[in-house]
């Protein structure tokens, strides 16, 4: 029987442009809502005729800020999406919040619709940082956000951007710290990163951003190892921490490279070789699901070769690796075709690399080289 | 018909750099109806991308323009434009040789520069008559009686007389062309003597083969006349005499004192080197003109592909340049690691550069350079199998076995620098540092004249770089070679995580070696980016390292975020160091950039 399958729908709307965000969002005056419900559901409805006998073991909503979905938009889709392919016993349907206090407040109506788990984008606690951040939430608001989601919802995480500008070690300690005292059993601890097309990458062009050098960085990071770990949150992909068990399930379909069906602006989807891609701007997406029925700008078959290649970039994020016979039998190629085993013998000797059998692993002393490694080790073409 | 004596001027511009001379050039042609305004792009003179772009001129150009003056009679002058830079310092020696006068450009409002006194020695040398003119006079900032006053003082030329001039508003043209026609004496010579006629540049072009620049001083040089060249000792059919006014304009002949142009089926520059004398076959000339130089390569280096499949283009490529420049060879080449190449040598640094620049731009090739070197004769005592021999060595990394080698002996030169006083403090510290031996020191007036004989070795790289920078361009330099000389000379080798890097060894004087090494280390520190592992590098004589470095090893190369199921980002990085690491070279599992190759090249004086 077919693997089970994961459901993003994308939800493309915040209320103001954080200055480092590169993600498909956009802010509107107004957005229509039942347009855009209606459009989610038809997208959804044509992913559903072309997967078809497939259970969806998770379903995540992404964004943007997907707290600013109507509940009801929100349970319309999973309700769709449970009439249309049937959702596991077990079924982890995630939805991305902002701390706001609006938005929390709809937080019991969001369970209602069967969201069972929520992640929160904190970012920090502190005040100071958050408006260098550019977000519309405070401290006191991240914390309470926090403290209902941990009421309203069976599973809570929240993200945390570090390595920021100036940040010390200290400081990132205390704070990270203060974010495992709450005791959700995930979090997501990403290091800044300046994306090109954003104010940051404007500011720090011009020399008045500049971020932790790769030495300070590394520092933050084994940090970040000894607290989680000590915590019982350990890394389990290179910025995902989780309470063995608690680890989203949905993010790992990625990494293990199944099946997903993306649906929403700009979504991705892969349907066993088939990478299937959506309309990114708001408004060429609806345009084209009146048009068509559906939100598709391009749908390819993947090459075998790039297939491994995507395999081993998602799988050698996660601290398990990846298992090379399933790579093999994904992309119907034997692993020296995209495996560089003289790599592999020479990372390994060097305690960058971990291989075992058909296990293929980067070890914590690699993790941080991780794009060094992925171009010495994955063979294309 | 040939103009008569009397009707010819030869000239050449000399100026500082953005004095005007382009300009003004364009003016004269202008003026004369060379080219119609519609006809005229800016600064015809300069015909390569690479002229344009650095403001030089490497190959001679000429151009002929008919001038009716006040007197009633119509002249022909031929204005010529000569190469700026030493490394072409003969091919210039030989246009001023064609020339009678210059017109000395200097910009109203700056004055008297560096390199208006370079030329005008140089101009001098070669018996000039030198008209000033005084241009850009519609600034206001323009001082041209300040400026009239340092052409007296600092030059030594009356400047009473000095044309005023505004290329740009085309104010003073016409007075410029009357001042060559009073001013500058005309050519002498003899039509009916056999013909005797100077070769003064050779470029190869796609239609006509290789065009060959003449200047005639006797007889007459015609369409279907049997020639020959005296040096080279071919001959050759002419099928086409002509001028450049600057279009291509085909005479019948060419007599006595002009400067044209002749085509004989040549395909290749090197069978037409600047400076030979030609004659004709059937009555040739009794002796040969003098000052006939044989050109040759003074600094080496490999070229290398990055991509090792360019090969057979780089190939073409060399040769198709080689067409059109005789005064650089090359010769296959492979190394350990960078596998197949050339050895090629070149007039100079800065000729490397453009002929690297010009593999790059024109044949879309990406190149990596080794460490010059300077030809070393090496002598070897005999061995077992082999009697003692003499060998010439153009690559360090052929050097044999050092207990094999009773003597090194590099190449010497015998340098003139001319400089006014105020430089010439930091100009014979230079000198003394690159091991100078003073042979001569003269003044005259503000200015001195300086003779060092000086290792080559000390002086391809940047010598005159730095020259021009301690003397803030105001220095003049010009070197002829004169012979080997032992010297405490070794080898050194570049060590990257252990292996040494053939493509970086070089052969230095054992006493400024650490130093050097040191600067190696350094700089190659900085240029070969961080990795997973750390890495030593050392440069070493024999087995004794004398400098190392060590580069950290690298901590932090990672994708922090994912976006969903979106792999595009994290496919394109992977393309992409993927696509970098084929422009470097592995040694030692260390990738080296295409840049610190080229580094090699700019020894700095703290090395
Ligand atoms: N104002 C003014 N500018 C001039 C004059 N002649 C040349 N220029 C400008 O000076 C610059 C350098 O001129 P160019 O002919 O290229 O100088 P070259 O380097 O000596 O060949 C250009 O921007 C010209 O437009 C002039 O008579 N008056
Ligand atoms: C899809 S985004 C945003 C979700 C939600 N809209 C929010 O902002 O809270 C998911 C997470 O990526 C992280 N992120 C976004 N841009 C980042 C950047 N430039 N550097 C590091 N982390 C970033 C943030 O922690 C963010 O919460
Ligand atoms: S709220 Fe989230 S998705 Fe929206 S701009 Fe900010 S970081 Fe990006
Ligand atoms: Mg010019």
């Amino acid at each position: 029987m077919a693997e089970p399958l994961a459901l993003y729908v994308h939800w493309p709307f915040c209320v103001s442009k954080c200055p480092y965000c590169d993600f498909n969002s956009h802010v509107r005056e107004s957005v229509d809502q039942q347009v855009w419900r209606a459009a989610l559901l038809a997208d959804l409805r044509h992913e559903a005729m072309l997967l078809p006998g497939r259970a969806v073991s998770s379903i995540f909503f992404g964004g943007g800020t997907p707290s600013l979905m109507p509940p009801a938009t929100v349970a319309a889709v999973i309700a769709e999406a449970a009439a249309l392919w049937g959702l596991t016993d077990d079924c982890e349907i995630t939805l991305e919040a902002n701390p706001n206090s609006v938005e929390v407040a709809a937080f019991a109506d969001l369970a209602a619709a069967g969201v069972n788990r929520v992640s929160i984008g904190v970012q920090s606690f502190d005040p100071q940082v958050l408006e260098f951040l550019g977000r519309a939430h405070s401290g006191d608001e991240a914390r309470r956000a926090i403290a209902a989601a941990q009421t309203c919802f069976p599973r809570a995480s929240f993200d945390l951007i570090y390595a920021r500008p100036g940040q010390g070690l200290a400081d990132w300690e205390k704070e990270l710290r203060a974010a495992l005292a709450f005791g959700t059993g995930h979090l997501s601890l990403y290091q800044l990163t300046i994306e090109p097309g954003t104010r940051f990458a404007t500011l720090a062009a011009k020399g008045e951003l500049v971020i932790p050098d790769g030495d300070a960085a590394a520092d933050l990071f084994d940090a970040t190892q000894a607290l989680t770990r000590a915590a019982g949150l350990p890394r389990y992909e290179v910025s995902n921490h989780a309470r063995p068990g608690e680890e989203s399930r949905h993010n790992l379909t990625y990494w293990r490279y199944g099946d997903y069906a993306g649906v929403g602006p700009g979504a991705h989807g892969r349907r066993t070789g088939q990478a299937t891609e959506r309309h990114k701007k708001p408004e060429n997406f609806v345009a084209a699901v009146e048009r068509n029925g559906y939100g598709i700008k391009g749908e390819s078959d993947l090459p075998a070769h790039e297939r491994a290649t995507e395999a081993m970039l998602m799988g050698l994020r996660l601290n398990e690796g990846i298992d090379l016979r399933r790579v093999e039998a994904r992309s119907g190629l034997g692993r020296e075709a995209f495996v560089d085993a003289g790599a592999v013998a020479r990372l390994t000797h060097q305690g960058l690399m971990r291989a075992a059998g058909d296990r293929l692993a980067v070890t914590d002393a690699g993790i941080l080289l991780l794009d060094s490694i992925l171009s010495e080790v994955v063979k294309t073409h | 018909m040939t103009t008569p004596l009397s009707h010819i001027r030869n000239f050449s511009i000399i100026a500082h750099i953005d004095h005007g001379k382009s300009t003004l050039a364009d003016r004269l042609i202008q003026f004369t109806g060379g080219l119609t305004a519609r006809e005229m792009s800016a600064q015809v003179l300069d015909n390569m991308d690479i002229e344009k772009e650095r403001g030089i001129t490497i190959k001679a150009q000429t151009v002929r323009l008919k001038y009716t003056a006040k007197d009633g009679e119509t002249y022909e002058l031929n204005l010529m434009d000569t190469p700026g830079h030493v490394d072409f310092a003969y091919e210039v020696s030989r246009s001023l040789a064609a020339c009678e006068g210059a017109l000395l450009v200097v910009d109203a409002a700056q004055g008297v520069e560096a390199q208006t006194l370079a030329n005008v020695y140089q101009s001098i040398e070669h018996d000039h008559e030198i008209v000033p003119v005084i241009n850009k006079i519609d600034l206001p900032a323009a001082d041209v009686d300040k400026v009239k006053a340092e052409i007296e003082d600092i030059i030594g030329l009356p400047a009473d007389d000095a044309v005023l001039a505004s290329a740009k508003s085309g104010i003073g043209i016409e007075e410029c062309l009357e001042a060559i026609v009073t001013k500058i004496p005309p050519p002498k010579g003899d039509a009916a003597a056999p013909l005797l006629a100077m070769l003064v540049d050779s470029w190869y072009d796609p239609y006509l083969g290789v065009v060959i620049l003449v200047r005639v001083v006797d007889g007459v040089l015609k369409k279907g006349q049997q020639i020959k060249f005296m040096q080279a000792g071919t001959t050759h059919l002419i099928d086409r005499v002509g001028c450049f006014t600057p279009k291509r304009e085909e005479l019948t002949e060419i007599g006595p004192g002009e400067i044209g142009f002749i085509t004989a089926q040549i395909k290749d520059v090197a069978q037409a080197r600047v400076g030979d004398t030609v004659t004709d076959a059937k009555k040739p000339a009794a002796a040969p003109l003098p000052g006939f130089k044989e050109v040759q390569p003074v600094v080496f280096c490999g070229l290398f592909p990055t991509d090792a499949n360019d090969f057979e283009k780089l190939r073409e490529s060399i040769q198709k340049l080689r067409l059109n420049d005789a005064s650089f060879s090359f010769e296959m080449e492979s190394s350990a690691a960078l596998g197949f190449g050339f050895r090629c040598g070149f007039l100079g640094l800065l000729h490397l550069e453009i002929i690297q620049e010009r593999l790059s731009r024109e044949y879309d090739l990406d190149l990596i350079t080794t460490a010059p070197s300077v030809v070393y004769k090496l002598k070897l005592s005999h061995t077992k199998n082999e009697a003692a021999k003499e060998i010439e060595l153009h690559n360090p990394a052929d050097m044999p076995d050092p207990n094999r080698i009773d003597e090194i002996e590099e190449p010497w030169i015998e340098a003139v620098i001319y400089v006014p006083d105020d430089y010439l403090g930091p100009i014979l510290k230079l000198c003394q540092d690159r091991r100078g031996i003073q042979k001569n020191l003269t003044y005259v007036g503000g200015r001195a004249q300086i003779t060092y004989e000086l290792p080559l070795n000390e002086v391809v790289f940047d010598f005159y770089d730095r020259l021009k920078s301690i003397s803030r361009g105001y220095a003049s330099f010009d070197y002829h070679q004169i012979g080997h000389r032992p010297g405490d000379l070794v080898k050194m080798s570049i060590l990257v995580n252990n292996e040494p890097v053939d493509a970086l060894s070089m052969i230095v004087h054992r006493g400024s070696a650490e130093s050097r090494g040191r600067g190696m280390c350094e700089r190659l520190k900085d240029l070969i980016p961080r990795h997973m592992f750390k890495i030593p590098i050392q440069a070493a004589i024999g087995g004794k390292v004398i400098a190392r470095e060590t580069i950290a090893a690298l901590r932090k190369d990672v994708t922090a975020k994912c976006y969903g199921g979106d792999a595009t980002r994290k496919k394109k990085l992977l393309e992409k160091q993927k696509e970098g690491k084929k422009r470097m070279r592995e040694y030692g599992n260390v990738n080296i950039p295409q840049e610190a190759f080229i580094a090699a090249l700019r020894m700095g004086d703290d090395a």
